[in-house]
């Protein structure tokens, strides 16, 4: 049987972690189909037959997908679910709102967020905030399953050439309205994705403090994250949060700054390869995870921090 | 306007989870037992929009064992009306969750069911959307702000590009992030009232629902742990290390 892979885009491009999601699905099964809803999404599509792990591209077009609506998507998973064994999707804000919607209707159990697939029906993954690897073993004979972007690589995303077929739309869903969506653009990387990531958490004090953050953010080219907290204060957006209800994020290198550690935020950054901890607090539970911890006041480590950098001429970019 | 609003009593948000050596869970003995903390905000939203006049009536409903009720009592205190217990013993999976929700939705006619957006146990995030599904009703997850408007919500959504409003028709699902509202403390005097509202207790078969899991546990097991960290004593030293040492700069 083959893998349907739900494509996550733009209408224009493919969102990064599809690629991640379409390396989880190919080791269910060889046979990875992508199915791409949207509004003319033509370059998305083409995009997804680019990846060579796809072998075959099935786009649905009509208005009422422009905006991504679950109501609406729901329906065209499920008509062309009988032809799949499994049903994938990235464990992130779309996937998580759509796939029970879809696993409800096919009377599955889903399977959410896993980081590891052991066989075509065994999967681990976390629970408690990821203070517990769960193994189990999907008895359903259609599968609905998220996937841990950051735990798998991406996949090539050139030199395939999958068909592109077309499938029929659906009805709207009448009774939920887009109305609109605030995105905040940046030049940054995104936080998912970074190789560095510099966090702020209730330390900070305010807002206007995480200057102090952007400043060596930009000089490490890294994105920018924060703790629940943070984002409660009104400090920064929420698109920021990293965490156990936020993102989970495994740069290279993770700055944790004024963080005091709570496991729902470690559950969002504890995979990190490096992670830094600074607080003045010596006995802040962030300093458990952290491979280099600096017991220091922050508004004067931070100052400190950026003037060291700039005495480094080789910072990757 | 109804509102039905679902908690589930899970592991204290501020306990240190300990997986049992036997690798068939995690400790639940003598462990804190709290609501799920989203569902607190659930709670809250639907007791605001009844003192705002809009509501008529909140319902806590809870599935699980006998002392899964005590998150209904909470509910209570801080302002549900009544509350629904739905005994089951063991794992319930969302889908039968949801399934029992159905049944309920069914009976009591809600307007708008409220929850949580995930459990903090399981991190399933699939309840609300499933209820929705099988009902066929809106979904509005993930939200950090609703607005009551005459037979519709408008909600803001947590998106992970952002904030998403969508506009939706009652009956509807909403699932509630942490930053809906500030939950409020039950005070004694309400503790003590609470004790005296009704809950109506049923079985998970009397509602005719197969809740046997569809998925097995085949083990659990603790995370690998970090290898331990080190101090450094001075801004100089991190960034040597990280430059010469991790070399991540």
């Amino acid at each position: 049987m083959s893998v349907l892979l739900i494509v996550e885009h733009n209408n224009k491009e493919l969102k990064s972690f599809t690629l991640n999601a379409v390396t989880a699905a190919s080791l269910i099964d060889s046979d990875v189909h992508a199915l791409v809803i949207g509004n003319n999404c033509g370059d998305a599509a083409k995009a997804a037959s680019e990846l060579p792990l796809v072998k075959k591209v099935i786009t649905v077009e009509a208005a009422h997908y422009e905006n991504f609506l679950a109501e609406n998507f729901a329906p065209v998973v499920t008509k062309l679910a009988d032809n799949y064994s499994h049903i994938v999707c990235s464990a992130n804000t779309f996937g998580k709102n759509l796939m029970p919607r879809i696993a409800a209707k096919l009377d599955t159990s889903q399977v959410s967020d896993i980081i590891k697939v052991e066989s075509s029906d065994t999967f681990v993954r976390p629970i408690y905030a990821g203070n517990a690897f769960a193994t189990v073993k999907s008895t359903d004979t259609k599968k609905c399953i998220t996937i841990r972007p950051t735990s798998f690589d991406p996949c090539e995303s050139s030199g395939g050439s999958a068909p592109i077929e077309t499938a029929e739309a659906g009805e709207e869903f009448s009774l939920t309205k887009f109305i609109k969506r605030e995105e905040i653009k940046s030049d940054r990387p995104e936080l998912g994705t970074a190789r560095v990531v510099v966090s702020g958490g209730r330390g900070m004090q305010s807002g206007d403090n995480f200057k102090l953050i952007t400043s060596i953010a930009d000089k490490l080219n890294a994105a920018i994250g924060a703790s629940r907290a943070a984002v409660d204060a009104g400090y920064i957006s929420n698109d920021h949060q990293v965490g156990q209800t936020g993102k989970v994020v495994v740069p290279d290198l993770y700055i944790a700054v004024g963080i005091s550690g709570a496991i729902q935020h470690l559950a969002g950054m504890k995979e990190s390869k490096v992670i830094v901890a600074i607080n003045k607090d010596g006995e802040a539970p962030i300093f458990s995870v952290a491979d280099y911890g600096l017991e220091a006041d922050l508004f004067e480590a931070l100052p400190q921090f950026l003037e060291e950098l700039n005495k480094l001429n080789t910072i990757q970019k | 306007m109804k509102i039905l609003v679902a908690v589930k009593r899970v592991i204290d948000y501020n306990v240190q989870i300990r997986v049992k050596e036997d690798g068939t869970g995690v400790v639940t003995d003598n462990v804190k037992m709290s609501t799920n903390p989203p569902d607190d905000n659930a709670i809250e939203e639907a007791v605001k929009i009844k003192e705002s006049g809009k509501a008529t009536e909140v319902i806590a409903v809870t599935i699980g064992e006998e002392k899964a009720q005590e998150t209904v009592r909470k509910a209570l205190a801080v302002g549900a009306d009544r509350g629904i217990h739905v005994k089951a013993e063991g794992v319930i999976e969302p889908l039968a969750v949801s399934k029992i929700l159905q049944k309920i939705a069914d009976k009591e006619k809600p307007d708008l069911v409220f929850m949580g957006k995930q459990a903090i146990d399981d991190d399933c995030n699939q309840t609300g959307q499933m209820l929705s599904a099988l009902l066929d009703w809106p979904q509005a997850t993930f939200a950090s702000k609703i607005d009551v408007k005459d037979g519709k919500l408008e909600v803001v959504r947590e998106i992970d590009e952002g904030l998403e409003t969508i506009e939706i028709n009652t009956p509807a699902i909403v699932t509630c992030d942490l930053r809906l509202n500030e939950p409020r403390y039950a005070s004694l005097p309400n503790i003590m009232k609470a004790k005296k509202k009704p809950i109506e207790q049923m079985s998970a078969s009397d509602l005719g629902i197969d809740i046997a899991p569809k998925i097995q546990q085949i083990k659990v097991e603790e995370p690998p742990k970090r290898k331990a960290g080190i101090k450094v004593s001075s801004v100089a030293e991190l960034v040597q290390k990280l430059k010469n040492e991790a070399k991540v700069i």
